[in-house]
């Protein structure tokens, strides 16, 4: 990692040296890697980037950790599609999809957690672990066994099945927590305290996080080295929205894009929106909500990243939407039957914000937009709930015509 | 003796409540203030607490009971 300087807080500026924090120590502030981007302009030019892995890792002089290490499960580079179809529907078109759901273990969250791991290893700790609804913990497993390293996964109990087995396939130990949320998140905090784990989104809070900027990298490299006009992305924590920033003003300042002018929208379920409702109301407090929406993904009733959400969406003049939750559905299939692709509920509720932001003409015909799809639909089929209707027949011609007349009918 | 670093969000009703004074006299908590904005529709405050496990955690419910919200420092933890 040769162009990292130190991690600093991002409320009073305290500088500490690499290494597994989270809080500074005085004001209890987050604290985030800087960087020498002197170094790193000189390091780096477009061709040296596209000369590199089809992987996030050809970003690597933007992130905390030495290339060569990496654990590197092949993510990122995912494809950045021109939604011609989905775009004519909602009268868009320049619209693109960067679906972030092919990667490894189906989400974004393999960006950070492929940074985290090789950042833990680094640090020599023997146990990875996490607390997740969902995502996160698929990814931490199989980085987990990838790296050799014991892993523990908490996660509330109420989830949907194809994330938890698709966490328990890569043999982590899986800890299921009574009670909601709040519960959860607060035991996890004290388990980190107490124990030497290499906890992704507690103690390595600030590696976790640089890894999601890869996601503004690649939308920009994808462009053809430009910024869109406007992103709309899904927001929980808030943590990937700033990120997604950060990484398209690194490659402005460090001149590999020019004229960046994007507007960062951030989509939430409206039964878990207290960033947008805090936009909504001009307030740079965001009140805590408790969560109870579809988009289980999403339900940080208490983002952590809220304040700094807050401040891209003013910096940036994007529009905090929230999306109906009997709308994150449509979104879902509206995706799958104009583009074909298979999204889960946070993608459901981008594109049915997304939408929004057109109607509300925030969003014009001509303009560059990117959607980001972050987690695959096979891991949230409950959701969908009962909504396929087969004709039913028997395996003989007569009876098969009746049906088919009666169900093109209908 | 242990420490822990929580933050209060006060709804605006709770503003004018002296939780945080009641919290050091009634459970003999030390209550370190480290950073806090209050306005009038409402305000948060992160702060360390020096005690007792146990009171520490009868305080927090008391806090808790009165209306205001108790968070870990930080925010939710948990991501997707
Ligand atoms: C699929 C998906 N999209 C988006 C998010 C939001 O990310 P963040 O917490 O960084 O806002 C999450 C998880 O939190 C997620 O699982
Ligand atoms: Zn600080």
């Amino acid at each position: 990692m040769p162009h990292v300087k130190c991690l600093r807080c991002r409320e009073c500026g305290s500088e500490y040296p690499i290494e597994p924090l989270n809080a500074c120590e005085f004001c209890f502030g987050p604290l985030e890697v800087e960087y020498d981007y002197e170094s790193i302009s000189k390091a780096v030019s477009r061709e040296s980037i596209a000369a590199g892995p089809n992987t996030m890792w050809r970003y690597h002089d933007f992130l905390p950790v030495d290339r060569e290490l990496a654990i590197d499960i092949s993510t990122g580079f995912t494809p950045l599609i021109h939604a011609k179809n989905l775009g004519s529907q909602l009268g868009l078109d320049k619209l693109y999809i960067k679906n972030d759901s092919v990667n490894p273990t189906y989400s974004f969250k393999d960006r950070p957690v492929s940074v985290t791991t090789t950042k833990a290893l680094e640090f020599e700790f023997e146990v990875l672990a996490c607390v997740s609804t969902g995502n996160l913990m698929g990814s931490v497993a199989a980085h987990g066994a990838k790296a050799g390293m014991k892993t523990m996964v908490f996660y509330p109990a109420d989830l949907e099945q194809g994330k938890i087995q698709g966490a328990a396939v890569y043999g982590p130990t899986m800890v299921a927590v009574t009670g909601n949320y709040d519960h959860a998140n607060r035991f996890c905090s004290e388990l980190a305290d107490n124990h030497r784990w290499a906890f992704v989104n507690i103690n390595m809070r600030p590696f976790y996080a640089e890894g999601s900027k890869t996601l503004g990298y690649e939308v920009a490299e994808q462009l053809g080295w430009k910024a869109p006009d406007h992103c709309v992305v899904p927001g929980a924590s808030g943590e990937l929205h700033t990120k997604i920033w950060k990484g398209l003003q690194e490659f402005n300042d460090i001149g590999l894009i020019e004229n960046l002018k994007t507007k960062m929208h951030l989509a939430q379920p409206e039964g878990c929106s207290p960033i947008v409702g805090a936009f909504e109301t001009g307030s740079d407090h965001v009140t805590p909500v408790r969560p109870e929406t579809l988009a289980k993904s999403l339900a940080i009733g208490n983002p952590a990243a809220g304040p700094y959400s807050l401040e891209v969406l003013k910096e940036t003049d994007g529009t905090g939407v929230y999306a109906e939750e009997n709308t994150i559905i449509d979104g879902i299939k509206l995706l799958a039957e104009t583009e074909g692709i298979f999204t889960e509920t946070a993608g459901g509720v981008v594109i049915s914000s997304l939408k929004k932001l057109v109607e509300q003409g925030k969003i014009k015909r001509d303009e560059v937009t990117v959607a980001y799809v972050t987690g695959n639909g096979l891991k949230t089929m409950e959701a969908m709930g009962d909504f396929v209707e087969p004709i039913q027949t028997t395996p003989d011609y007569e009876t098969f015509q009746t049906a088919l007349a009666a169900a093109q009918k209908s | 003796m242990s420490t822990k670093r929580v933050r209060f969000t006060f709804p605006s009703e709770l503003i004018k409540e002296p939780v945080i004074y009641k919290l050091g006299i009634d459970f003999e908590i030390v209550t370190n203030i480290r950073r806090a904005d209050v306005r009038d529709s409402m305000g948060w405050v992160v702060l360390e607490l020096e005690g007792d496990d146990e009171i520490i955690k009868d305080g927090l419910d008391w806090v808790a009971s009165t209306g205001v919200r108790v968070d870990p420092v930080g925010g939710d933890i948990i991501e997707g």
